[in-house]
């Protein structure tokens, strides 16, 4: 850095210090220790994995530290298609629930800045508000409309469309479904602030030069909202890949999605070590959309939006 | 002129009648006598009743009221100040690291945040419990907290913070009799986002609590798991009754905010 820092005061130094620390110590230090547990050995004892950091060896035990880790839990995870189901299951239901929440978050998007402007603000709040209930309990007012004997099935009895209940729950249908609830307000909002903010006048030009509504849409407001719309698949893919609840208490018990690995490694097989490792392999996964997040997000705060 | 069509009217109709059926359904069933649910058995309020009778149920409410609270008030104050140093003090060193910070774990999958939370714990060989679960919780609502006070920074109007240090406050004076009034709206209503966030939260909580700190999700998931039952009908719709009064107060807040003359943004 070539510009002097300005001297600052020691109370300016606390107010950065004291949310930085507890950053590093919760959010960046576990990351290190789930990294570090990935390549130790599981172990019959508590903490259930070794080795184990002793500060007390010195020197010694710091050599002994590094010569106990290992990359055998990598290995396992691409020997047992297990996992690799998992994470190729994962990215599917994420990539295929996103392309939905795009195709019925946009025309609601849309539609919200076609109104007056003191609608959309009661609009807006009107499609944030379900996201904050929380998600356990829309997936289970979910499971309740889905049962067998539910409103749904009931529904679809009475008016004639189907003969026989069909089977909704324990099926990727039912996880979609939940999936595109949850998260459509992640969708919908960044891609109403985008179309929002487009200058109404390109599209009375357009209109003037004789090109029909749907050409309109096509070359002017979509390549104008790609900000939005990038946003928006960022905010829905991320979390939707390692969603744990939805596919717990919706989809079926055939295939696992990643999330539900991690839980069961964790709590139903007490494998830390390789639970550690599944999560690792998530968040290099993840780690592209995650970049392209945050750059968009401090782009977007810079800009003060 | 920006003009609704039909399909627009009818795109719209449709997304909120998605959003909402199912949770109308759910607290109208809440108010079914029957336990059946394809029965019927008349408006009442049986399910209500026996929660009152269900202490390990009202206790779990109670830790997570207690959890909530604790944790969106620290969530609060580390989120205004990470959002103060982010937005007023330009750039530090340690900038870049510090907000990728504040962004990542907005979007971190919640298995991910509660198994490293769980194994920091483990490795200092803290007895998890209710401590556990709010650190955990303030960690993540923090990160909201920062986003939203910080969209309120940025608009703010920084000539009258000059001009209270040209009269000569302390930064700090300034902080709090000019700064701080200003972005309370936004202060309040990301507190009541971190209440709301932390009261709702399984995953998370379910790594880093321990013996004697079962939180209301913990344990409307472990009944939940086993189907559909009427009196879960009725404590969801009454968490449902409690979120929607809180996040309502809170958008009236950031309306008074904008009303003050900065533009609200959340």
């Amino acid at each position: 850095m070539t510009d002097p820092q300005p001297r600052r005061s020691l109370m300016a130094k606390l107010v950065i210090a004291i949310p930085y620390g507890w950053l590093v110590a919760f959010f960046l230090l576990p990351f290190l220790i789930v990294l570090k547990i990935s390549l130790s050995q599981t172990a019959i004892a508590q903490p259930p994995y070794t080795p184990v950091f002793e500060l007390a060896a010195g020197w010694h035990g710091l050599r002994d530290f590094f010569a106990g880790l290992s990359l055998d839990n990598y290995a396992f995870l691409g020997t047992d298609p297990l996992y690799v189901l998992s994470y190729m299951k994962s990215l599917e239901i994420a990539a295929f629930s996103t392309l939905l929440l795009l195709v019925i978050g946009y025309p609601i998007a849309y539609a919200i800045t076609r109104t007056p402007r003191r609608t959309q603000a009661f609009l807006v709040l009107a499609v944030v508000l379900p996201f904050w209930t929380s998600f356990l309990i829309r997936i289970y007012a979910w499971m309740n409309i889905l049962q067998h004997d539910g409103p749904l099935n009931q529904l679809l009895l009475t008016l004639g469309i189907v003969r026989e209940p069909p089977v909704w729950l324990a099926t990727d249908t039912a996880v979609y479904i939940g999936m595109v609830y949850s998260y459509l307000p992640f969708m919908v909002l960044p891609l109403y602030a985008t179309l929002e903010k487009l200058d109404e006048s390109l599209l009375e030009a357009a209109a003037d030069l004789g090109c029909p509504r749907w050409k309109t849409f096509w070359l002017v407001t979509l390549p104008l909202s790609a900000p939005g719309v990038l946003a928006g698949a960022l905010l829905c893919f991320i979390p939707i890949v390692g969603e744990f609840v939805i596919p717990d208490l919706l989809g079926g018990s055939h295939t696992s999605m990643i999330g539900q690995t991690v839980w069961n490694e964790f709590f139903a097989n007490k494998d830390w070590p390789t639970a550690a490792a599944v999560a690792v392999v998530l968040v290099c996964l993840l780690v592209t959309p995650i970049v392209v997040f945050q750059h968009q997000a401090m782009r977007g705060s810079e800009r003060g939006s | 002129m920006r003009k609704a069509s039909p399909f627009n009217l009818a795109t719209l109709g449709l997304g909120l009648a998605f959003l909402y059926l199912p949770i109308v359904v759910l607290v109208v069933y809440s108010f079914n006598a029957s336990r059946l649910v394809a029965v019927w058995g008349g408006w009442s309020l049986r399910w209500y009743g026996e929660l009152a009778g269900d202490a390990a149920l009202l206790e779990s409410a109670f830790i997570s009221l207690r959890i909530a609270l604790v944790a969106a008030a620290a969530a609060t104050v580390l989120g205004t100040l990470a959002a103060v140093a982010l937005v007023r003090f330009g750039r530090f060193r340690g900038r870049l690291p510090f907000a990728a910070m504040i962004y990542a774990p907005l979007v971190m999958p919640e298995v991910i945040t509660g198994l490293s939370m769980l194994l920091l714990f483990v490795a200092v060989s803290i007895d998890r419990g209710f401590w556990t679960v709010v650190i955990a919780h303030t960690t993540m609502a923090m990160c909201f907290v920062a986003v939203i006070v910080q969209s309120r920074l940025v608009d703010f109007d920084t000539s009258l913070e000059e001009a209270a240090m040209d009269l000569g406050a302390s930064p700090l004076q300034t902080f709090l009799a000019v700064t701080l009034p200003l972005i309370l709206p936004a202060v309040a209503a990301s507190f009541m986002l971190a209440f709301a966030l932390s009261l709702d939260d399984l995953v998370i909580a379910s790594f880093t609590t321990g013996p004697g700190a079962t939180t209301l999700p913990i344990r409307i998931y472990s009944q939940v798991r086993l189907g559909v039952s009427p009196e879960m009908n009725a404590v969801c719709s009454i968490m449902v009754a409690v979120v929607g009064v809180a996040v309502v107060v809170a958008s009236l807040l950031t309306k008074l905010g904008a009303a003050r003359g900065t533009p609200a943004r959340i």
